[in-house]
């Protein structure tokens, strides 16, 4: 078969004024089948017209195993356009497997250009952060999310958690921070911090470290989230009010390596730390490769 | 005489061939303690469930502070339940979370009525714990490690901490050996003359009917065949089968 009567006309669109690749003609676009992604699509439309709401969807297989941001890459090939121009990150790196891989797939699939650098995105799909570059309105952030429901392990019953939700009934998420304090004197949630969005929904904003939390808070780009196996989707519209769930007298601390990046000198990005010797030697650098990258140039530029 | 805190009318609800409920009309007035006692399969629990909005009945009407409950819709039934309402379970590990610490039980309650401050709520709850003869220093610990009966005055103090005007208490004295019992009805007693609660308490133990409740509620077989002051009930039954209920107590 080959396909040409039966394959729709190539998209047009895409946020970028990416060249594009050469595609696989073996796939459809982007891999998923056109009334795939009608249904992915109509899910965001929805999860953006309810901020933080969790949005049921039919996740479907993907090459790749679940936990390995099967959902994310479905949002991915729901929005993307052959004009956009496609950066993964994953943990803020941009040439770790999983980041490499898929940027290659959606090369293949979608003939949509890649990037390592945020400014030159048009969709950057990521796990575990945000990037530290401020990003505009023409932007899309995807999250990969392992577990949408922020009140999973303090309610295993998934229709009394929709029930909570329905009636905006949260004080066991206080409850959590709470014992929190109880136990290690301080608010010991570091990653996939609680935050109620537009005043209203709860949501888990994925595993990103609390740090980047306030980046959520009235993002100029829109922020879709995507989960595989749990096969749902939300969304955070552009300049909506995100806040750090926290109490009075315990107020919400972003939390960072007390370093500078010992590549580029940020003293306000977040920090991996990194063993370089089995003798106890370790470097903190910058989790975000293109943020670090970008600022050693500018440097080696001066200098 | 002011108006009822809570009043239901004819409620009936049928489980299958087995009327749990049949015509049961029932007033609480604002302090006052109402034990409905009974053989078990009488219907006793199945009330309370369907006055606190546990239970839909097949048929009547239940109003809280003239306002119609069952036309109510859950978020509002809810926010009484977090406010207004208390419920006691006979088994407290059906009313705390047992994974969190007791002092985490006692503020839940208020952090689901919007308190965000995490010393005033602490403070909260050492005072709550102090008042059911628990010490505050055990605070950060499980309820699993508590007894019983410190496990049933947790949540008591759970319930309380937000100043319901009135409980609902599902045999709470269940379950516990008699001393640890009769130091829970010395408390429970305390409490409600000093928060001048209205409790609506289910027991199939008259003695503690008798010590605890204003009026007394006898059913059987989904009907309340008896009703009436306390001491009138116990001491002078109308009812054959209330004769009979009083003359089954065993005295020691």
């Amino acid at each position: 078969m080959t396909g040409t009567t039966q394959a729709p006309s190539p998209p047009t669109g895409g946020r970028g004024s990416g060249e594009g690749g050469t595609r696989d003609p073996g796939y459809n676009f982007a891999y998923l089948d056109e009334s795939t992604k009608r249904m992915i699509r109509r899910a965001i439309l929805k999860a953006v017209a309810i901020p933080g709401h969790q949005v049921p969807f039919g996740s479907r297989e993907m090459p790749l195993p679940y936990g390995w941001g099967t959902g994310g890459i479905q949002v991915t090939a729901a929005i993307l356009g052959p004009a956009d121009v496609l950066k993964v990150i994953d943990q803020g790196a941009d040439d770790t497997t999983n980041a490499v891989s898929i940027r290659a797939f959606f090369r293949r699939v979608a003939g949509v250009a890649t990037t390592e650098r945020t400014a030159e995105a048009t969709v950057i799909q990521t796990r575990h952060r945000i990037p530290e570059r401020a990003l505009h309105e023409d932007q899309v952030l995807v999250y990969q999310v392992p577990i949408p429901e922020p009140l999973m392990r303090l309610e295993p019953r998934i229709a009394e958690t929709k029930r909570l939700h329905a009636m905006a009934d949260y004080g066991l998420m206080h409850v959590k921070l709470y014992e929190d304090i109880a136990r290690h004197g301080h608010i010991a949630t570091s990653y996939n911090y609680p935050v109620m969005v537009n005043g209203r929904y709860l949501m888990s904003p994925s595993p990103i470290p609390a740090f980047d939390n306030p980046k959520m808070d009235r993002m100029p780009a829109l922020q879709l989230f995507g989960a595989g196996r749990e096969k749902r989707i939300y969304a955070v519209p552009p300049y909506t009010p995100v806040r750090s769930l926290d109490f009075e007298d315990h107020p919400f601390r972003p939390i960072r390596a007390q370093h500078p990046c010992t590549l580029c000198g940020s003293t306000d990005s977040y920090l991996d730390e990194v063993l370089t010797d089995d003798v106890g030697g370790r470097i903190f650098v910058c989790s975000d490769t293109d943020w670090c990258g970008e600022r050693q140039q500018a440097k080696a530029a001066v200098e | 005489m002011s108006e009822a805190l809570l009043s239901a009318r004819d409620l009936a609800l049928r489980f299958g061939r087995v009327a749990a409920l049949d015509g049961v009309a029932i007033d609480i007035w604002p302090g006052e303690v109402v034990a409905i006692v009974g053989e078990s399969g009488s219907g006793k629990t199945t009330l309370l469930r369907v006055l606190s909005g546990l239970a839909r009945p097949d048929a009547g009407s239940v109003h809280y502070a003239g306002q119609d409950v069952l036309a109510a819709g859950e978020a509002a039934r809810r926010r009484l339940m977090r406010t207004e309402w208390g419920f006691v379970h006979q088994n407290p590990r059906d009313g705390l979370r047992m994974g969190v610490s007791a002092g985490g039980n006692i503020g839940e309650r208020l952090m689901a009525t919007g308190h965000r401050h995490y010393g005033g709520i602490r403070a909260a709850a050492a005072e709550w714990l102090r008042r059911v003869e628990i010490d505050p220093a055990r605070m950060d610990e499980s309820p699993r490690k508590f007894s019983g009966g410190m496990q049933q005055r947790l949540q008591i103090a759970r319930t309380l901490v937000t100043q319901p005007r009135l409980v609902f208490m599902d045999e709470p004295t269940g379950g516990l050996d008699v001393s640890v019992q009769a130091r829970l009805l010395d408390l429970i007693r305390a409490l409600v003359a000093e928060l001048g609660l209205a409790v609506l308490i289910v027991t199939h133990d008259i003695a503690a009917a008798r010590l605890l409740a204003h009026r007394i509620l006898v059913m059987r077989h989904g009907r309340v065949v008896e009703e009436g002051l306390t001491d009138r009930v116990l001491d002078d039954p109308q009812h054959p089968y209330t004769q009979l209920l009083v003359a089954s107590v065993l005295a020691a």
